[in-house]
């Protein structure tokens, strides 16, 4: 018998906190988890060495050990029914029922190939910082970090605590572009703190405007990388790269439960009312799924979604916080447009799908994913086109076409014995 | 208005083995087909080829189209793997039966051999202890079905043969309508599968929904095409739903299960209990696969004609329409041959079987 919670939240970042918090608090009982073995998502997860960042601990403590709660680590939704969820752990497969469903499912990093970018040594941004907290270790290493976005900052910062030689931040958007969005920054107090902070625990490391890593070179594993930048090229020798082209919203999971989407530049987004309500009834989203909006605007977005699905009101003022947080998030996309160059720097042999070792000349001959996929298996790795179908829609080639479960690799057995069937196994002798 | 010899719609196995054996033969070709080659129920299928031996005309056509398979064994882009057929037997009374098995399809030149328990398991280790024997089919394969289609449709443009990326809207006196207003003329000869009715409503034709399972890279755990031999019971019945045992080793290593059949629904939605059935039976022989990963679900949609026989020739009442269509779970197999039946009657010769089974007129007759 599957176990039925009134909500379930699926991930544990900032939006899927907020949105436990405030249901917790409204007497609701609640079940949230997470792919991770401790709360936090991406941009809160917890370091090895030095914990939680302060304002999440508080709050991830509190809602872990609500006794409403039930906090499910290590946890991935697999595939989704009619008002139920199939989870799987490391041990077991099993099904849950709810009342009202959160996604806060959150972003993954975008990833553009360019020559060499599948060399070892060669992380994203956000990947590299993930890694390092989980205790991966950088001691000494020369590190580059590049790509776009303030990610880069965060990823520098967390490489230089963790005793990283980082040698330099290269941003592609411009100088004007870049500096336009600092004197932006003043309507967000909250980030032009967080930037501020950000910048003095960066003393020393330099950050460079309008340049692109182009190439990156080594026999077995990086060794040096090429970048174009305002002053020509430039060669840098290097333990490791840290590269990452901003954040794509992770739908997957809304797309198998059939919620409407928009299109966020490139790339689909939860299309959501200002309730956080998606367009299928009793499913809300909230946080980056529904267009990229950063941790403030995830904070926000999850706190109404909680209310909401609790039945609670929410006051105009939250509502009020929720849109001007999304207008940074609007700022922040204009000033860190891609340079168009990025989408040209792969070479005909450049490999675009990692899992199917499919080069991008093999992809020419085709109008659309399917027919790729069919062809030339791009896509039909383990990812299934979350990296190479995200990468083929940001350089205009094709969209990505649809997921199929489950939505993440899992286990035979937790697909095959979720229900009760008169089939059992046993011996034919 | 353009002219044609032969107008193909549907670039399905069907379709372009239909293209290709045309062009071969000469013929003016057009392909009409407006989504991927190969992305309908050929997409959807497993790829194997196999000779069962249930029905008479079924026997004739696979038995003909396996040797035609022959010449593409070395087509890297099919991912022709003679991995051989293991039927399996759970109890003493299905391994009692293999031997009639056997003599029906020597009969008609198909080598299979009696395989005892000790055997078995010495050719698949992983198989749950206890199973009876089994019938190995050393000369069987598994392809790449969707491979094949675009192998055979570049084979027929290299002939000369034309695509058209419309969608064909009506069947005219002359030939046919497409999407964009524009009109092609000459013979028609449909092969649309699941989707016949659009077009000849008169053909009885039913969608057969299926599931399949593909895992992650596990090389060297199965080594044949594995099936129990109650398949036939799933295959052949005509129950609302069904699951057989049915599991085969693709070259990348990846195990891809099946199978799964269903009338009545329509979506290609996955139904997660009818996956649950399936692999319920799938651990029942092979308890290994419990731990393995699963990467990807699909469904696909295998077109059923009124007797479960294809429909391939001259549709009754038209003197210039024609049709390949209703191969149900045999279609990759008898691929080869359906279009050689079908063209050479086209042309007027002999077929090299006896093509009266699949005569089209049969179904009209009986609605």
């Amino acid at each position: 018998m599957a176990k039925r919670y009134d909500i379930v939240i699926v991930g544990a970042g900032p939006a899927g906190l907020a949105a436990a918090e405030a249901a917790l608090a409204q007497g609701a009982r609640v079940a949230w988890l997470d792919a991770q073995s401790a709360a936090g998502g991406q941009v809160w997860r917890k370091d090895i060495r030095y914990g939680w960042p302060r304002q999440a601990a508080r709050v991830i403590t509190e809602v872990v050990n609500h006794p409403h709660a039930t906090w499910m680590p290590q946890t991935q939704v697999i595939a989704a029914e009619q008002n139920a969820l199939l989870l799987q752990n490391e041990r077991e497969g099993w099904r849950i029922t709810y009342g009202s469903l959160i996604l806060a499912t959150g972003a993954r990093e975008l990833l553009l190939p360019f020559p060499g970018w599948t060399l070892p040594g060669i992380t994203g941004a956000g990947g590299l910082q993930a890694l390092v907290k989980q205790g991966w270790p950088l001691d000494g290493r020369r590190v580059v970090i590049a790509g776009s976005g303030p990610l880069l900052l965060a990823a520098a910062v967390t490489a230089k605590r963790h005793g990283a030689h980082v040698l330099g931040i290269y941003e592609q958007a411009s100088d004007a572009a870049v500096h336009g969005f600092a004197r932006k920054l003043w309507r967000w107090p909250g980030k032009a703190l967080q930037a501020a902070v950000l910048r003095s625990q960066l003393a020393g490391i330099p950050y460079h405007c309008g340049s692109i890593v182009t190439r990156a070179l080594g026999e077995h594993a990086l060794e040096r990388i090429e970048i174009d930048g305002p002053h020509g090229t430039q060669r840098i020798e290097c333990d490791q790269l840290a590269i990452g082209y901003g954040l794509v919203p992770n739908v997957e999971l809304a797309q198998m439960l059939g919620c409407a989407m928009k299109q966020e530049g490139a790339h689909p987004c939860v299309d959501v009312d200002t309730s956080q309500r998606t367009s299928v009834t009793n499913i809300y989203a909230a946080g980056e799924l529904c267009g990229i909006g950063g941790r403030d605007c995830a904070w926000l977005e999850g706190r109404i979604a909680g209310l909401v699905a609790a039945g609670a009101d929410i006051d105009a003022s939250l509502l009020r916080q929720q849109r001007h947080a999304r207008t940074f998030a609007a700022a922040l996309r204009e000033h860190f447009k891609l340079d168009p160059y990025i989408h040209d720097l792969a070479q005909p042999d450049t490999l675009i799908c990692r899992c199917e070792d499919v080069p991008l000349q093999a992809l020419k001959d085709y109008d659309d994913a399917r027919s790729a996929k069919l062809a030339t298996r791009c896509g039909m790795g383990a990812c299934q086109g979350r990296i190479c179908g995200t990468a083929l829609a940001e350089l205009g080639l094709f969209p990505r076409s649809g997921q199929r479960p489950p939505l993440f690799p899992a286990r035979l057995a937790s697909l095959g014995e979720l229900a009760s069937s008169s089939e059992t196994e046993g011996s034919f002798s | 208005m353009k002219s044609y010899d032969l107008i193909i719609v549907g670039a399905g196995i069907i379709g372009t083995a239909c293209a290709d054996y045309a062009s071969q033969q000469g013929l003016r070709v057009a392909i009409v087909e407006p989504g991927p080659i190969g992305g309908g129920a050929t997409a959807a299928a497993m790829g194997h080829l196999v000779a069962m031996d249930d029905d008479p005309a079924e026997l004739a056509l696979a038995n003909y189209s396996l040797g035609l398979w022959e010449d593409f064994t070395q087509v890297a882009q099919i991912e022709y793997n003679r991995c051989g057929t293991l039927w399996v037997a759970s109890s003493d009374a299905e391994y009692a039966h293999i031997p009639e098995k056997i003599a029906r399809l020597a009969a008609v030149g198909v080598q299979a051999e009696l395989i005892d328990g000790e055997q078995l398991y010495r050719l698949e280790p992983a198989l749950q202890r206890g199973l009876a024997g089994g019938m190995h089919v050393a000369r069987e394969a598994v392809v790449y079905p969707p491979g094949m289609a675009r192998h055979l449709l570049d084979r027929a443009r290299a002939r000369g043969a034309l695509l058209y990326s419309q969608r064909v809207t009506a069947i005219t006196q002359q030939g046919v309508q497409l999407d964009d207003q524009t009109s092609l003329a000459g013979s028609v000869l449909v092969a649309t599968g699941c989707a016949l009715p659009e077009l000849l409503p008169q053909l009885p034709m039913r969608a057969r929904k299926g599931h399949l399972v593909i895992t992650d890279r596990y090389p060297g755990l199965i080594h044949h095409q594995l099936l129990e031999l109650g398949y036939a019971d799933s295959a052949h019945g005509d129950a609302d739903s069904s699951v057989a045992f049915n599991v085969q080793p693709r070259p990348t290593g990846q195990i891809l299960i099946g199978s799964s059949r269903e009338y009545g629904s329509e979506t290609s939605q996955v139904s997660m209990p009818m996956i649950q059935r399936m692999l319920e039976r799938t651990f029942r022989y092979l308890p290994a696969l419990r731990q393995l990963d699963a990467l990807r679900i699909w469904t696909g949609f295998r077109p059923v004609s009124a007797d479960g026989l294809p429909y391939l020739g001259r549709v009754p009442e038209h003197t210039n329409v024609w049709v390949a269509a209703g191969h149900e779970g045999l279609g990759i197999t008898t691929s080869l041959g359906s279009a050689r039946l079908v063209i050479d009657q086209w042309l007027g010769r002999a077929a090299a079987i006896d093509a009266r089974p699949y005569d089209p007129a049969r179904a009209v007759a009986c609605v």
